[in-house]
């Protein structure tokens, strides 16, 4: 979707810091205020939090493909409603993200219906089939420009081919983000933290240790190969712990945590409700104050929603056969909101270096992730800190309606979402 | 209570009240006349999506000799592989007007998941690894019954141990609960490959050793070893299994004075039980399978058969 460029002046908005101001939206970009014409057109933000455009490092779209389930249109419907002016749209796709063609036609899809920027993540191996390199270059060196490149849903399991792809996305910078699961040690039935609740539930145990014996492997390879590893959706203390070694001996890692675990715990399986069936499963409480505190002191430097919509028969299954994954774009910010800021662990300009900036620097995307200051591309998330609402699943922008916080109470921030000075979701 | 998911479900009030009418239902077995009218005009839906004998023909009997309309679906095969989700599944024949379903089903979770779907009451006749409630409720019933036997009241301060693959076992979970209502004290004995995550946070006892436990125990309840379980690398051989694990002949010698067996069946004689143990004079298992139906006809009479369908 070509974004109009219409003037906006946005009057009294405080910025993260907690300077007061106004900005004017000129031809999608800031401009001085001082240079608004009069009868420009206004919106008062008297009391409201001005931020950077989130950008979210991990997004299913499920277009092409399963368009069921959600398409480029609703999936940034979706993110601009809960904020974020980009995302990243994953690769498992049908067909899969792993050739220059796929890649550029996503893209494609992202400027004919994006709600948002979109930004195409390739396969790392052929049909995410964990054995042959994808065409990596030939997808950096498409329209799609595409720097992140992931298996997510599947790991790279295999040690040599994980070498060789990040070995090899060093001639145009590119970074292998890593789906962490140890087929071995948590195989395809394993639907349950490996906990007193897998055993009690008689649910097949995700261990936590699947997740970090594959990130200390890789951060190692990452190592070896003097490349860059991101680590997707860290979920267990453990997978910290190792992250934090890696960062002490400067190995180029990053990761993301997604909100659900941050929030949700593993008891909520305990009335087998599909929703909650995620990958990695929501873990327990020890987990969730890890990743917490990691989020906190920047061992782990975003957020990455893993928005994975489901159409309902393809949840309404036994628990053990129902696929993984839940909503994550319009409550991400609400959950970060809950348990990072509201609770004092974290302050908003680090939630925009979160949540914003540092997913658009792993993906080298220079129009997103910017501060809001003249010049600047006109991407904003007008927040209200003070409002709260019990979520709805059945009034989300989503086709789908796997949200995991419905009938919860929660922040409900977003006010608006301007991308490249078009107003692109109004409270 | 509206449904029958988990032993979690019970009391101790209700459990006895559910043992007791068992006790009745029996008598009513050695009838030449068994029928009951109590559940004349109910319907039941017997669906099992997974492969059984004897708790679906018990059920079916208990069914029958109660007056119910007793339906059998075989619905063997995921519904995914049908192409239709479970909850359509049941939906489906929920909308004909059935009153109760006894479902069986491979995966953990299914009865729980259905009971908050159908507006049917349901039974738990076995979902994946997680329950068993009626085998844990036909357990005791024969427990029970062994007990007045030999003269010894009631199972406060009994052990009882529940042998082999407790990992894999909706039995065993189902027995740990309903074992601690009544007040026993439970030994779980497996290989350590075979222990559940958290199985310290169970409130009962559990060793590798089951020499040690053997002499104590006044039930030894040895659950069926699956071949697969082999395959998955759990233990080295059968033959290693039987001699740390099995109730051997030599075994079967050092158990307690009026200590009793007990299996759920299908045995694999030669595995986890010597055929000398399996059909040792102290053996519950045919007893346990009468049981079944006298249990079954309980469980249903208490679901479905007063106007509150409520135990209590």
């Amino acid at each position: 979707m070509t974004p109009t460029t219409g003037n906006l002046l946005i009057t009294g908005a405080k910025l993260a810091d907690g300077t007061t101001t106004d900005l004017f939206i000129a031809d999608g970009k800031l401009a001085d205020p001082a240079s608004a014409p009069a009868g420009t057109q206004r919106l008062d933000a008297d009391g409201l939090l001005a931020l950077p455009g989130l950008v979210d490092s991990h997004t299913h779209l499920r277009q092409p493909g399963r368009e069921d389930a959600e398409t480029v249109d609703t999936g940034t419907a979706a993110a601009a409603r809960g904020g974020f002016t980009c995302v990243h749209a994953m690769a498992n796709l049908t067909p899969v993200t792993d050739t220059a063609e796929a890649a550029e036609y996503v893209q494609s899809l992202g400027e004919r219906d994006g709600h948002c920027e979109v930004r195409v993540v390739g396969a790392v191996t052929k049909g995410l089939g964990g054995e042959e390199l994808s065409e990596l270059g030939r997808m950096a060196n498409s329209k799609a420009a595409v720097r992140v490149f992931s298996d997510d849903g599947k790991c790279v399991s295999d040690s040599l081919v994980m070498r060789r792809a990040l070995t090899y996305v060093k001639s145009f910078n590119g970074v292998i983000a890593q789906h962490s699961q140890d087929p071995r040690l948590a195989g395809p039935n394993a639907c349950c933290h490996e906990s007193e609740w897998s055993g009690r539930l008689g649910l097949a145990g995700w261990p936590s240790q699947a997740e970090s014996v594959i990130v200390a492997r890789d951060v190692q390879l990452a190592e070896l190969t003097d490349s860059r590893i991101h680590v997707c959706h860290v979920s267990t203390a453990e997978s910290v712990e190792v992250i934090r070694w890696a960062k002490k001996r400067g190995i180029k890692v990053t990761t993301e945590v997604t909100p659900h675990h941050l929030l949700l715990d593993t008891p909520l399986v305990a009335g087998y409700d599909t929703t909650f069936k995620v990958n990695p499963p929501l873990r327990t409480s020890e987990h969730l104050e890890a990743v917490r505190e990691a989020l906190a002191d920047g061992t782990i430097e975003m957020v990455g929603t893993d928005h994975a919509p489901h159409a309902r028969q393809d949840k309404d299954h036994p628990f053990d056969v129902a696929l993984p994954g839940m909503l994550g774009l319009e409550q991400a910010l609400a959950v970060v909101m809950e348990v990072m800021v509201n609770t004092g662990r974290m302050d908003w300009p680090t939630l925009v270096e979160r949540m914003s900036y540092a997913p658009a620097r792993y993906s080298q995307t220079s129009t997103q992730g910017r501060p809001l200051a003249i010049g600047e591309p006109a991407n904003i998330t007008l927040v209200d800190p003070n409002a709260r609402a019990t979520v709805d699943a059945e009034a989300s922008r989503s086709r789908s309606r796997n949200n995991p916080y419905h009938g919860r109470e929660l922040p409900d921030p977003i006010v608006a979402t301007i991308w490249r000075g078009r107003i692109t979701y109004q409270r | 209570m509206r449904h029958l998911l988990s032993c979690a479900d019970l009391d101790l009030a209700s459990t006895n009240a559910l043992l007791d009418l068992a006790e009745e239902m029996q008598q009513v077995q050695s009838r030449s006349v068994k029928k009951l009218p109590a559940l004349r005009g109910r319907t039941v839906v017997n669906i099992f999506f997974e492969d059984s004998t004897r708790t679906r023909t018990s059920f079916e009997i208990a069914g029958k000799w109660l007056s119910a309309d007793t339906i059998n679906v075989s619905a063997k095969g995921s519904s995914v592989s049908k192409g239709e989700s479970l909850r359509d599944t049941m939906m489906t024949l929920d909308a004909m007007g059935v009153d109760a379903f006894v479902i069986r089903h491979a995966s953990s979770g299914a009865a729980a998941q259905v009971a908050s779907w159908v507006k049917a009451q349901v039974i738990n006749a076995g979902d994946g690894q997680h329950e068993h409630p009626t085998q844990a409720l036909l357990d005791a019933f024969s427990m029970r019954q062994h007990f007045r036997r030999i003269g010894a009241e009631g199972f406060a301060g009994k052990k009882v141990a529940i042998v082999g693959d407790v990992l894999h076992s909706r039995v065993a979970r189902s027995n740990v609960l309903l074992q601690q209502i009544l007040g026993s004290d439970v030994v779980l004995v497996a290989p350590p490959t075979l222990v559940p995550t958290g199985v310290n946070e169970w409130d009962c006892e559990v060793t590798g050793d089951f020499d040690t436990v053997l002499p104590e125990a006044d039930i030894v309840m040895m659950l069926r070893v699956q071949r697969e379980r082999m395959a998955g690398g759990f233990f080295p051989t059968e033959r290693e299994y039987t001699e740390r694990y099995g109730l051997t002949p030599e075994r079967l010698a050092k158990m307690k004075p009026g200590a009793a067996i007990c299996h759920p069946g299908p045995m694999n004689r030669g595995v986890e039980i010597s055929s000398a143990a399996a059909d040792a004079a102290n053996s519950l298992v045919l007893e346990q399978v009468a049981a079944g139906v006298a249990i079954r006809m309980s469980v249903l009479y208490h679901l479905l058969g007063s106007e509150e369908g409520a135990i209590r």
